[in-house]
């Protein structure tokens, strides 16, 4: 059995505390496979690396039965600020 | 056996220690760079091809051994796995946003001056 994209999320949500979440299932029929996108304060001085890991260990039961897993964003709340409003500043194409 | 980790044997260990510092840069990955079999290698092929840096490959589904020893080698759970300098790099998703900024191509840069 594959593991569902609401437990991916519940299980970041407890271990990460994330202020802002999105989880997207990407399998194409062969698998768990999942897009991550994770916002949290425990990024706070440390490295792509190390918040990749953190990411990976806190679904470390999980990753036996995914597939795949993309984790499109690591970032800090400061760090998703100012994008979303570098993003809004632009014209709406 | 401790918990749910195979523990990592010195003589396996030993064995990675040498084969992620056979070549400057080398990529554990599904296939081979020439064939790769997943969308994920074949991004990080793609990449060092473009950044046109001599790289060699190993693909890990025809080593059971090396697929499972390099994940706890590396704490990281997932193929495909980039080295530079015998130091783990990351795997696909941070190799694609450290050549987007250009960091990839710097460290890569100083790896071949070493």
């Amino acid at each position: 059995m594959g593991v569902s994209k609401e437990q991916v999320e519940s299980t970041l949500r407890s271990k990460l505390s994330p202020s802002h979440i999105e989880v997207i299932d990407t399998s194409g029929g062969c698998g768990a496979s999942f897009k991550v996108e994770i916002v949290s304060e425990q990024f706070e001085g440390k490295r792509l690396l190390d918040r990749h890991r953190m990411v990976n260990g806190a679904l470390a039961e999980e990753m036996k039965d995914i597939h795949a897993l993309s984790i499109a964003k690591a970032l800090t709340p400061d760090q998703w600020n100012k994008q979303q409003q570098s993003q809004t500043s632009q014209p709406v194409a | 056996r401790i918990g749910c980790f195979a523990a990592l044997s010195p003589e396996l260990k030993t064995t990675l220690d040498k084969v992620v510092t056979s070549h400057k840069v080398i990529v554990f990955m599904k296939g081979t760079k020439d064939f790769p079999q997943c969308g994920f290698s074949n991004t990080v092929v793609s990449i060092l091809k473009a950044v046109n840096v001599p790289f060699e490959t190993v693909n890990i589904l025809e080593n059971e051994m090396l697929r499972q020893g390099l994940k706890e080698y590396s704490q990281w759970p997932t193929f495909p796995q980039l080295y530079i300098d015998g130091e783990f790099f990351g795997g696909c998703d941070i190799t694609v946003d450290a050549y987007k900024s250009g960091e990839l191509q710097e460290i890569l840069e100083k790896a071949s001056l070493s």
